[in-house]
């Protein structure tokens, strides 16, 4: 035990010694380690977020065309719309007997980016985000569906600043174009939501009438269009999509038969299988970044192979000292070897600071651009192995320069200097 | 029986233009237990190979080094490190402390492969060396006579029962230097080893009563010698009186 402190000091000697070398090894360890760590983490939590295994509602009902579209528009709020359905198709889906909510959403306007969506009072009776969970309030009310109010999703009234009170213009499309004119129509803001952690936080929900009636957007049939002082005939009316809660999940089936034998619609369901299909389409991207992270870790192996060997020459008086002192040759192997890997496992503890880092800044992006939280507290697989792997790494980069220090030329070295 | 005994001892090395060139070649030499001899030898004259072979960092090209009657070097290369860890201490012309340790810390340092670590025993050597106010300076931060003295409490650290010393005193200058070696063979006295110092400083040799000339023991270094031996090299096995300026009885070897 004893030899072992003294091994223990050699080793955290010479690391002293060539402080800088260690300090910049130490650093690509770290950097190659956190980012292993970061890249798993994050792709396994962008998965998990992503395709939500306790979803709220098991389809989503819209235009003829892509289902992944369809739940990025209207579940991501990303992507454009893929267009409208009848508001007939939406008041039949609601009325079958084994949907137990539908709720309707029209799109096509924004503030400042933030989307906003029309839709009914079913948004907070019925509507659950996730399974047995309701939108709630943090404060004011809910809009009342025939009056130009609005209630805001947590991060959209954090980033814009709006509050219960506050009023506001629509701007017209799901994008913000800077220096276009705002609708003329102005909303109230009645309350703000409670943070879901999805990306509902970021939108702001009005009355569905109040989109079918925004100034500037024209519902009409052939060359009638709705007045001012007309109730809008339910024929004239078209929403971007309907997202259906079943009695039992598996109605989805017949449904979407039912769809793709029509020209009229796509539903998506189930939701998660069109987000893991999804994520298997652009698997790649997490390919590449995780083919990068191994590359920085061969760079950082690299880096410790070079650092170690290039110390080597001062220290061959150092080892042969210690070889006639009665070191074996074995010994000083397993010295640079314990150096190697100390150095790698130093990095390895910093490298958690590094994917803390990563995972914050990833988490933050996320968040601010799809409203999605990821779990910071989660312990993926890759934070206990990518350690011990670099460590490895780091004892196999330490067998050349142990070699070279096995190979000293005990008498020669000493005669030399 | 003799602690160290060199039979017919041979070592040479092959020139870069492959011609072979002995360097040692002992017939017999025999050394003692607490026996302290001083080898007179210059540069080239084959007194740092010697030492090598006799602590078993080189193996000879034939015959034989027997340490209390077993031939060290039979033994594999790991059993000898075992071996010179336990029985030998080494004092090097330039110390060869270690620059990143302490003074302690090289003392224990040569304590590690043999008995083991014993900083309590490490400092209580530095103390008596007057280095205990220096136990955590490094080899910079001493002067080249504190160094010397670290480096012989590193020698003596593991209570060898043989200490080779190879031009102890060869960088110090005079006071220093015959203190240094009162010092050494004061601490051979104390621990019970055998003392065989290499030198060409007269005044080194002159404070042993065993001195022999290296060539008389060294065949090889017949000629090597820059002021050739003084009496000649000797046929027989044994280590022959030196004659000239280093006089003195010298009891032959064994």
């Amino acid at each position: 035990m004893k030899r072992l402190g003294v091994l223990f000091l050699i080793v955290l000697r010479s690391m002293r010694q060539h402080a800088l070398s260690t300090a910049v090894t130490v650093l690509a360890a770290a950097l190659a380690s956190g980012l292993v760590m970061g890249v798993f983490t994050v792709a396994d939590q962008s998965k998990r977020a992503f395709v939500f295994d306790d979803i709220g509602y098991d389809a989503v009902l819209g235009a003829k065309g892509s289902d992944l579209q369809l739940v990025l528009n209207t579940i991501f709020h990303l992507e454009m719309s893929p267009g409208n359905i009848p508001w007939s198709l939406y008041t039949d889906v609601a009325a079958r007997r084994e949907v137990r909510y539908a709720v309707p959403y029209a799109l096509g306007d924004n503030l400042y980016g933030f989307r906003i969506i029309g839709t009914t009072a079913a948004i907070h009776t019925d509507f659950e985000f996730q399974s047995g969970k309701k939108f709630a309030l943090a404060a004011g009310r809910w809009f009342d569906e025939g009056h130009r109010e609005a209630v805001i999703g947590s991060i959209a009234a954090e980033e814009l600043g709006l509050k219960v009170g506050d009023g506001f213009q629509p701007y017209h499309g799901l994008q913000y174009l800077p220096g276009s004119a705002p609708h003329a129509d102005q909303y109230l803001v009645t309350g703000v939501m409670k943070p879901t952690n999805t990306p509902s936080d970021r939108v702001i929900w009005i009355p569905i009438e109040g989109i079918f009636r925004m100034e500037g957007h024209t519902i009409a049939k052939g060359t009638q269009e709705v007045t001012s002082d007309m109730v809008t005939p339910d024929d004239w009316k078209e929403v971007s999509a309907v997202m259906i809660k079943y009695k039992n999940p598996a109605a989805g089936l017949s449904m979407k038969a039912e769809t793709l034998r029509g020209d009229q619609a796509t539903l998506a369901w189930p939701i998660a299988d069109v987000m893991a299909k999804f994520f298997s389409k652009i698997g790649w991207v997490t390919k590449v970044m995780t083919l990068n992270a191994y590359l920085v870790v061969v760079v950082a192996a690299f880096t410790l192979l070079a650092a170690v060997y290039n110390t080597m020459n001062e220290r061959r008086r150092e080892f042969a000292v210690l070889r006639a002192l009665g070191a074996k040759r074995r010994t000083v192997f397993s010295v640079i070897v314990a150096e190697a890997s100390a150095i790698a496992l130093l990095g390895s503890l910093l490298g958690y600071l590094v994917y803390f880092a990563i995972l914050v800044v990833a988490a933050t992006i996320v968040r601010e651009q799809t409203g999605v939280v990821l779990d910071l507290a989660a312990v993926h697989p890759a934070l206990l192995w990518t350690p011990v792997g670099m460590v490895v790494v780091g004892a196999l980069s330490g067998l050349l320069p142990a070699w070279k220090a096995y190979s000293t030329d005990v008498a020669g070295t000493l005669a030399r200097v | 029986m003799a602690l160290l005994e060199l039979r017919e001892v041979k070592k040479g090395y092959r020139s870069p233009d492959g011609e072979f060139q002995p360097v040692l070649d002992v017939p017999r030499f025999s050394l003692e237990a607490r026996e302290e001899v001083a080898l007179a030898g210059t540069s080239g004259s084959g007194k740092t190979t010697l030492l090598n072979v006799i602590a078993g960092l080189l193996r000879p090209d034939s015959g034989e080094v027997l340490f209390d009657g077993k031939a060290i070097n039979r033994l594999s290369e790991a059993k000898r490190d075992a071996w010179r860890a336990q029985n030998v201490g080494y004092v090097f012309q330039s110390f060869h402390l270690l620059g990143g340790y302490t003074a302690l810390e090289n003392v224990v340092l040569g304590m590690t492969f043999g008995p083991g670590p014993d900083r309590a025993y490490a400092q209580s050597l530095l103390e008596l060396l007057e280095l205990g106010h220096r136990l955590n300076h490094r080899p910079s931060q001493l002067s080249v006579g504190q160094q010397q003295r670290v480096a012989l409490a590193r020698a003596l650290a593991n209570r060898p029962r043989l200490v080779l010393a190879d031009e102890p005193t060869g960088n110090l200058d005079p006071k220093h230097a015959l203190e240094a070696l009162q010092l050494l063979r004061g601490l051979c006295a104390e621990v019970g080893a055998a003392l065989l110092v290499v030198s060409h400083d007269t005044r080194v040799l002159e404070a042993f009563s065993k001195k022999l000339d290296l060539s008389e023991v060294n065949l090889a270094s017949y000629g090597a010698q820059t002021s050739g031996p003084t009496s000649g090299p000797t046929s027989g096995p044994t280590s022959g009186p030196i004659s000239g300026p280093i006089s003195g009885p010298t009891g032959g070897s064994a």
